[in-house]
């Protein structure tokens, strides 16, 4: 399989070079390591936007009885942070990892579909934005992430907020499932020889495994958009009572769904950590086909477990009891990593940096994030923490405490990779501190909150009820994460000012796997020659053998790369288009963008794409 | 895959799977028909779980006409074996064949089609519609979503067949013929259960 066989375009080894620059070479490229960076900018964008809403709906709930929102501006706020930070930050944070990443770790020039790659950027771009323009054209969806009916029927929610979150959502999933489809088959069609399944990096692993969820899990999610996009704006009947629908099967759509979602956001997380622990405890990773097998069995039960969602659904008891056992028994492979992490340390050589920082504070984190979410598993005991700040602060504990710890460690341990320059690591220590202090004064009163029996989503509180202080104290929290972050964003603007190409391949000194193997930034086509891995750890093989860079598994020559595209752009604004022309029952606007998305399709197969051919030093012309 | 045969002149038997673009586009193909599983999967079950919702319409039994459903089927069964002969000819490198068994399959989709826009407006004039009941919902809906994508197949293969006409049958045209085929049978199996499920169940209630 990993064999390098005929370029399609033998025949044209001399087809010119279309190159573009400036914003041009940005809208149509199709290399991954750009792509990775454009993911990166828009995951930043709506983090900081995700990251605002938090931070005003925290303002809101300083004090009992706060008027600084109004209830329905704090419903399209709360509906908008989670469904921003879940959908539009944390989704392309883990793509602009996996685009920048794994091609270099399997030995790759770029990903198997690279026209795909940039599709998927800009459809969940183009859904994105059209989601966040809801917030300019008269209020923003406001039936919760979750968007439950009948709540969020037209009866309901009149506006056209739900259908911005439909739509929105809609176009943005369309990019998430190329982007799986994508990935998995790179990771199997384009390892470099030697680069058996057993000897992936862990990075690289949890990415295949989180595709995999990923393709099998957000065709759910399109059906249900379908379904409700249908009830609200054909007067379809899916989930409408009085017309035979029922409102049970959105919850059961939804959660099939977005169970396995918080699985494709915390695998890749466990893959992040998993790199940056052995390059810092300057150790190889403990157990790891353990921790494959982990990974493996995290993701074939996460596909089990939905309807603990939906405990006091009244399901009835024999399904609570399997759904409460199933989901308990996720803790097994989750704690076998955690162990395995936790060995990973024991007698290593442990270098104190901000991306280690990051990676060692996720354990404990993560952990007690963990703990609740088995005290959730027990469906009596559910009936009780159900809807309350208790959930709030289990999930803000693996997502906040989880996914962005890992994805900030990762961004301190790749930033020299993707840009060439190092991330300044005072600045760094002193964002992972307030970052960290910030994130647990938020998070950790919510469960004494969620316990005392302080409801969810409501916009307000009443004085004495025991809520008072630690409503303040999670507020104070809340603006010491968002002084954090301020912090990061300041840091990774200051690192432009390094100049470029200083660094050396390998900046930490410790780097295991091949992406360090190559110059930082690597050149557009990664390999001038395709590696041969001997091991696991390849790089780490090749260092203690003395050798400064992967032996070559192909003679040199031209290399062959994929031509920039305009199209994967224009498509996702014919896409934008059609689902303006939906919210707003324009039928020939619909009709027009869905057309202008069928006839870019048709020049794309039309138009054969021979690429060009790159020549490196050399190699002769 | 020998570099060796296609550098002397002499094309592969599969065409489609001689370049590693050719196979990435083959199993990525693959992966992209087991998130169309899950997709007829979940409408799958939106219909179980909605069919009895028949509320004031007719009922499944008596509007559901078996033998024009079963000339559907049968057309739809067919185009399938025409799509296997396409791609066999392919592998003859008989372009001329691959062209007339295409066209046949394209036909074979239209007049499907037809039938099925034919019985959809005939359902609509016995009261069976979208908004009528959430039985009739989420009939259209799963019917539909089949029929919208047999609309695309028809297109998307003209468009390849169209292009034969002009180009070499290459490395480059198979995987696009090949994948549009696996597509085809993909449709086929999901009218299969569109069929057991849809129609069949209806009749017995």
């Amino acid at each position: 399989m990993t064999t390098h066989a005929i370029p399609a375009s033998h025949a044209h080894a001399h087809a010119k070079a279309k190159r573009y620059t400036g914003i041009m070479d940005w809208l149509t490229t199709v290399d991954h390591k750009k792509i990775a960076i454009l993911y990166l900018l828009a995951g930043l964008l709506f983090f900081v936007i995700g990251g605002i809403e938090a931070i005003l709906i925290r303002i809101q709930l300083i004090k009992p009885l706060n008027n600084f929102l109004d209830a329905q501006t704090f419903n399209e706020m709360l509906t908008m942070h989670g469904t921003t930070m879940i959908f539009l930050a944390a989704m392309p944070f883990v793509f602009a990892f996996m685009n920048a990443v794994i091609p270099l770790q399997i030995g790759a020039r770029d990903v198997a579909y690279p026209f795909l790659n940039a599709l998927g950027f800009w459809t969940f771009f183009f859904g994105a934005v059209l989601l966040n323009i809801s917030w300019f054209t008269g209020g923003a969806p406001d039936a919760g992430w979750t968007s439950y009916v009948p709540l969020a029927s037209n009866t309901y929610s009149a506006g056209e907020g739900v259908d911005y979150y439909v739509m929105g959502l809609q176009i943005s999933g369309i990019g998430s499932l190329l982007g799986g489809i994508n990935f998995v088959a790179t990771i199997i069609n384009m390892r470099a020889p030697g680069m058996s399944f057993m000897r992936l990096p862990l990075f690289t692993w949890a990415s295949f495994i989180a595709c995999v969820l990923i393709v099998f899990a957000f065709p759910a999610l399109t059906v249900g958009l379908v379904a409700l996009m249908f009830d609200r704006l054909f007067m379809g009947n899916f989930f409408d009572v009085a017309d035979g629908g029922n409102t049970i099967l959105w919850e059961h759509i939804f959660w099939i769904f977005g169970h396995p979602e918080v699985y494709i956001l915390i695998l890749p997380a466990f893959g992040i950590l998993s790199e940056i622990l052995p390059v810092f405890a300057r150790k190889r990773l403990f157990g790891y086909s353990s921790m494959v097998f982990a990974l493996v069995l995290i993701a074939f039960l996460g596909f089990m477990v939905w309807a603990h969602h939906m405990f006091t659904t009244g399901l009835g008891p024999v399904a609570n009891a399997l759904f409460s056992i199933g989901t308990m028994l996720i803790a097994v492979p989750t704690g076998i990593k955690v162990f395995n992490w936790l060995f990973t340390l024991w007698g290593g050589s442990i270098k104190i940096t901000a991306a280690s920082l990051y990676a060692i504070a996720f354990i404990p984190t993560f952990v007690l994030g963990g703990v609740t979410g088995v005290m959730l598993a027990s469906a009596p005991a559910d009936y009780q923490y159900h809807d309350t700040y208790f959930v709030v602060g289990h999930f803000h504990y693996v997502i906040v405490g989880g996914i962005v710890l890992a994805v900030y460690g990762g961004l301190h341990f790749w930033w020299p990779k993707m840009f060439g320059r190092m991330l300044n690591e005072t600045l760094g220590k002193i964002t992972f501190w307030t970052f960290y202090i910030g994130f647990h004064l938020t998070f950790f009163v919510h469960h004494f909150l969620g316990l005392l029996g302080m409801p969810r989503r409501v916009y307000t509180f009443l004085p004495n009820q025991g809520f008072d202080l630690m409503n303040l104290i999670s507020t104070i929290g809340a603006i010491l994460m968002g002084v954090g972050t301020l912090i990061l964003a300041i840091n990774m603007l200051l690192s432009f000012r390094q100049p470029k190409g200083q660094l050396p391949n390998d900046p930490w000194g410790d780097g295991r796997s091949m992406e360090w193997a190559l110059p930082s930034p690597p050149p557009e086509y990664n390999w001038k020659q395709i590696p041969l891995v001997r091991g696991s750890d390849a790089w780490w093989k090749e260092k203690m053998e003395g050798n400064t860079e992967m032996q070559p598994a192909e003679p040199l020559g031209p290399i062959h790369m994929p031509s920039p595209s305009i199209l994967p752009f224009l498509m996702s604004v014919g896409f934008f288009v059609a689902g303006f022309g939906f919210i707003y029952h324009l039928n020939w606007l619909t009709i027009a963008g869905l057309l202008f998305v069928l006839l870019c399709m048709a020049i794309r197969s039309l138009k054969d794409d021979h690429g060009y051919h790159i020549y490196p030093e050399g190699v002769k012309e | 895959m020998s570099a060796h045969q296609h550098a002397e002149g002499h094309l592969p038997h599969e065409l489609e799977k001689a370049t590693l673009e050719g196979r990435n586009k083959i199993l990525g193909f693959w992966i992209f028909l087991g998130a169309e599983v899950v997709l007829f999967g979940t409408l799958f079950g939106s219909y179980i779980a909605l069919r009895h919702q028949v509320l004031d319409g007719p009922p499944p039994e008596h509007l559901f006409q078996l033998p024009m459903v079963f000339l559907m089927t049968l057309i739809l069964l067919t185009s399938s074996l025409f799509s296997v002969f396409a791609v066999q000819a392919m592998h003859r490198q008989k372009v001329k064949v691959l062209i007339g068994w295409l066209i046949g399959t394209v036909l074979l989709g239209l007049s499907f089609l037809g039938l099925e826009i034919y019985e959809f407006v005939h359902y609509v004039h016995e009261g069976h519609k979208v908004s009528a009941s959430a039985f009739g919902t989420s009939f259209y809906t799963l019917v539909g979503f089949h029929g919208a994508h047999v609309a695309f197949g028809v297109l998307w293969i003209s468009l390849l067949t169209f292009q034969l006409f002009y180009k070499k049958l290459d490395t480059i045209m198979a995987p696009k013929i090949y994948i549009s085929m696996l597509y085809w049978h993909f449709i086929d199996v999901v009218w299969v259960f569109i069929f057991t499920v849809v129609y069949l169940m209806g009749k017995v209630g």
